[in-house]
């Protein structure tokens, strides 16, 4: 693949160097369970015109009204953001004729949106990247033409309206990243962020977020903008990087030639990793813009927006930095942690119960994300809960259990969601403390390994392993691994 | 049963209630009425007898079973084609909805069954509620029943032709620059377009959504009281709908006129006024004056910008509205044309008819990139100039009355050619339409011919119970009600 060096093209003589400038827009489809103007399911995957009404197929005379759940979502990515909130935005129509779109406009909003000024502070190549973000504004989905799979799909095409008035939002950031690298950050941040504080699904597959890029090329040291193309079907992170890529690619290779890029819209075709214009008579949209008439503007006053960031989580960058005060986790742990909203709630939980925040950081991410991961499950259906798995911890802690017992006692709570003391007490799994048993063992460790023995008395200190793991087996693992230690050298140093 | 037709809603009503006459009996009276002069006057699009038939049953079987009956407990009532009726073709006049059945009722619809009410047909109007004389209506031409040469105004045409041939003693139509107010002026009957968000427009197929509203048309003005005080109020469905508790109206309307401040705006009353309407109007307006009433001279200055504002917004507004008559999903589909672009093209070329294409070209034109802030937004601060203009004269007035149409009812054709002829018949009742406020037109005088003439009551925003007050203490003294259209002349 092109690493940013590749498209910074050295002009011969003038030594001029090309910058790439992008920026994204993202449609987020939000997770309400009605859509956003009439109460039809937004449920994903019922069969074709099902979840319907007159006023998402458009029928003569029905009108709009706005979900406020959908305002709530809405808002509370708009605050996840960093942005303003309007207090006044305005719908407006955006008029073109397409069969997916019933009214023959689509509610969206323009020169009102309703937030503005937000940023989001993106990791690329172990730098902190500042995105600001333009706006962030509501409209309704299209429903979705079906080309294939009906006997008479080699003549006619027909149309699913399910999708047809589900509720997006729109963001759009500033024309800040620099390389593909930061667009994918930027994007996957986005991502994060948004199923973090729950108002999307991020399905990308399912089309619940979608992702159009803006890009251009100007010389380095330059602060005007170039002529850009609009970059449409980038569906994944995947082919938003690779779209990109070859976008520079091709727009340094025309300048390079000394031609002109074309202002124009271009589609990906992830099959052959190239962009090819759309259909001129596709892109020449005037959509003439206009207020709604029928939904009044829409008003959102600090009481709202109050109401809306108590019920917002904290995000994961305050909450990484959280972590690694209050708790002393590395930065990478925190970072893992909270790159997932179950997954930190759940370490959190477990942390606290257990008074010992790195035990539970490591159980949490070796044993329980392994556990995810074999049985392909999100974290918040992890069957055992995160007060269990403390218990378990403060057994370690409290010398009464080994940690190698611990692990089999994990198993089997996860399995049965017993409580670790009745397995520790149900199966004999008490560390042995008893001192006098653990000289014993001792003894006849040395009486059959008595070469070993010599070899240790001879100098050979690095033996006490092998003599530790030799008791710890002969006590079937229960001994306490720091009495065995400590007996095992009184008695090995005797003289 | 004959006695039952011509009679008011509350004649009606007490008929039906007292056992007299049964609401079948009614209807059936009604319907005969319909069919005996509908080849005349053809107000309507379609009769509904058998369901309206079985309504009736439905109402009389209540009254036998001794439930409560509702405020229009057997009216029959004509609904303008442009309401969705479930189950029944709600065709707009135009060729485009020919097979469109709704599956839901317009609010107003089912606040009217929810009354009592029997739906006793669907009326004529102008395509898609664009026009002044119901003679763009692709089906059929309504005839004025004072002069069946010439119409009954437009767009609601077919419910004020209804009413006053007797068919129905009220009826609904939507009125976005004057569609209620100018036929009712034409055929003689009072028909009031409320305050915008006074009715919910849900379920009226829109024209151009910041200017229409829904209203009642009725044989007196008793009877558009009692239709008003069923379909007013709060409609969760219509977000532009007022969240405002509905006042008794009927009580407003034996107050009378003393005492009241009413406004006469010059504008109104210039060059392009029939002398004949001219003077129809200020007969009442004496009238008024002998009621108590003071009368003052006012001022709208921005009335001559009325016009040109309206046809921007109407027509910006109508081009989005009628973007969904795509011939993809219900009406009418062009045939054996199997491509995306040219199936919009035919399907709507074949199913609108001239003043609509007209209308949706104009409002394309004035949201186009370049235009939008030389037409519509500057449209929109004229509105609200307009708004303005009224708001100040309200100040210190409690009604305005102009005369409701410049001219008496036309003769067919005399301005089908000529667009800009046809759309000063709105003059004086589109500032309303643009200011958002409520206005009734009651009859006032005729002509020489014998044509009907209608005075404007203009009131303040929701106040709905002084614009009826007013006209109810002028119609006692004018006396119009007792003059009925023979069906029968041209002139």
């Amino acid at each position: 693949m092109y690493g940013s060096a590749t498209y910074r093209v050295a002009l011969s003589g003038s030594g001029m160097e090309y910058e790439p400038v992008i920026g994204l827009e993202v449609h987020c489809q939000l997770l309400t369970d009605s859509k956003i103007f009439c109460g039809c399911s937004t449920r994903f995957g019922a069969p074709a015109n099902t979840n319907v009404c007159p006023v998402c197929l458009g029928m003569p005379g029905t009108l709009p009204v706005l979900n406020r759940r959908a305002v709530e979502y809405a808002l509370r990515a708009a605050l996840a953001l960093g942005c303003r909130i309007e207090p006044v935005s305005i719908f407006a129509r955006k008029n073109y004729f397409y069969p997916d779109l019933p009214k023959g406009y689509q509610i969206s909003m323009y020169d009102r949106p309703l937030a503005v000024q937000g940023h989001l502070d993106v990791e690329a190549k172990g730098e902190t990247k500042h995105v600001g973000i333009t706006r962030v504004h509501m409209e309704e989905d299209a429903g979705k033409l079906l080309h294939e799979g009906f006997p008479d799909s080699d003549r006619a095409s027909h149309v699913d309206y399910n999708r047809s008035g589900v509720p997006l939002i729109e963001i759009v950031s500033e024309p800040d990243m620099r390389s593909p690298e930061e667009a994918h950050a930027y994007y996957s941040a986005l991502r994060t962020i948004l199923v973090y504080i729950g108002v999307t699904d991020g399905n990308m597959e399912e089309g619940s977020l979608r992702c159009d890029a803006n890009v251009s090329l100007r010389p380095r040291g330059q602060s005007g903008f170039g002529t850009k193309a609009e970059l449409k079907n980038l569906n994944s992170f995947k082919f938003v990087q690779h779209a990109l890529e070859y976008e520079i690619r091709r727009q340094t290779d025309l300048l390079v030639r000394g031609e002109r890029v074309t202002q124009e819209t271009r589609l990906y075709d992830p099959a052959e990793d190239r962009t090819s214009p759309m259909r001129s008579k596709e892109e020449a949209h005037d959509y003439r813009y206009f207020p709604e008439p029928d939904l009044l503007p829409l008003q959102v006053n600090e009481e709202w927006i109050g109401e809306v960031r108590r019920w917002l989580p904290e995000l994961p960058a305050a909450r990484r930095r959280r972590f690694v005060a209050e708790y002393g986790l590395p930065e990478q742990d925190a970072a893992l942690l909270t790159s997932d909203r179950a997954l930190a709630d759940y370490y959190e939980a477990a942390a606290r119960a257990a008074r010992n925040a790195k035990a539970a950081a490591n159980w949490v991410m070796t044993e329980i994300l392994r556990k995810v991961k074999e049985d392909k499950i999100d974290v918040d259906r992890v069957p055992l809960p995160p007060v269990r798995l403390a218990a378990l911890i403060r057994l370690v802690d409290d010398g009464a259990i080994s940690g190698k017992i611990a692990k089999e006692v994990f198993e089997t709570i996860y399995a049965t969601g017993k409580d670790p003391a009745d397995v520790v007490r149900e199966q004999g799994l008490s560390q042995v403390t008893d001192e006098g048993a653990i000289r014993e063992a001792i003894e006849n460790v040395i009486a059959q390994n008595q070469s070993q023995y010599a070899q240790y008395k001879a100098g050979k200190t690095a033996l006490l392993g092998f003599f530790v793991g030799q008791v710890l087996k002969a006590t079937g693992g229960k001994a306490s691994p720091s009495l065995v230690n400590r007996l095992l050298k009184e008695r090995l140093d005797r003289p | 049963m004959s006695g039952a037709c011509g009679g008011t809603i509350a004649e009606i009503r007490s008929l039906v209630s007292s056992g007299q006459a049964s609401a079948v009996e009614i209807c059936r009276a009604h319907l005969q009425r319909a069919r005996d002069v509908e080849p005349r006057v053809k107000a309507f699009r379609a009769l509904l007898e058998e369901s309206a038939l079985s309504q009736a049953e439905t109402i009389d079987r209540d009254r036998r079973e001794g439930r409560p009956l509702g405020p229009l407990a057997g009216v029959p009532i004509a609904v303008k084609d442009v309401l969705c009726t479930r189950g029944v073709p709600t065709t707009c006049g135009s060729l485009i909805l020919r097979n469109f059945v709704p599956v839901y009722d317009a609010t107003c619809v089912a606040r009217l069954r929810q009354a009592g009410a029997v739906i006793v047909g669907k009326t004529n109007m102008d395509e898609f509620a664009m026009g002044s004389s119901t003679e763009n209506s692709a089906y059929e031409k309504t005839c004025n029943p004072w002069a069946l040469d010439r119409v009954p105004g437009g767009s609601s045409g077919g419910s004020a032709a209804a009413v006053a041939a007797g068919e129905v003693p009220a009826s609904l139509g939507s009125d976005t620059g004057g569609s209620i107010r100018q036929p009712a002026a034409f055929c003689g009957i009072p028909g009031m377009k409320p305050t915008y968000g006074r009715v919910s427009r849900y379920g009226l197929v829109a024209f151009a959504s910041s200017l229409d509203q829904v209203g009642p048309l009725g044989l007196t003005v008793e009877d558009v009281a009692r239709v008003l005080q069923v379909i007013a109020g709060h409609d969760p469905l219509d977000s532009t709908s007022a969240p405002l508790p509905v006042p008794d109206y009927l009580a407003a309307l034996g107050k009378g006129a003393r005492g009241l401040r009413i406004g006469v705006p010059k504008e109104y009353f210039r060059s392009g006024l029939d002398p004949e309407v001219e003077t129809a109007v200020r007969s009442g307006l004496k009238i008024a004056e002998r009621l108590g009433a003071r009368l003052e001279e006012i001022s709208l200055p921005h009335t001559e910008y009325a016009i040109p504002t309206y046809y921007i917004i109407a027509t910006a507004e109508a081009s989005s509205n009628l973007a969904r008559y795509d011939g993809v999903r219900y009406g009418h589909r062009a045939h054996d044309v199997h491509q995306m672009g040219p199936l919009y093209v035919r399907t709507r070329t074949e199913g609108f008819g001239s003043e609509v294409k007209r209308r949706v070209m104009l409002g394309t034109y004035v949201l186009s990139a370049g235009y939008y802030d030389a037409y519509y937004l500057k449209g929109q601060k004229v509105r609200t100039l307009i708004r303005q203009d009224f708001e100040r004269a309200f100040e210190k007035l409690d009604a305005i009355v102009t005369p409701t149409s410049p001219t008496p009812a036309f003769r067919f054709g005399e301005k089908v050619d000529d667009p800009l002829a046809m759309y000063l018949s709105d003059i004086f009742t589109v500032t309303l339409n643009l200011a958002g406020l409520p206005g009734m037109s009651i009859p006032c005088g005729l002509t020489r011919d014998h044509l009907p003439v209608g005075m404007q009551i203009i009131g303040r925003r929701f106040d709905e119970e002084m614009v009826l007050r007013l006209g109810a203490a002028l119609e006692g003294e004018i006396k119009f009600g007792a003059r009925r259209p023979s069906l029968d002349g041209t002139s």
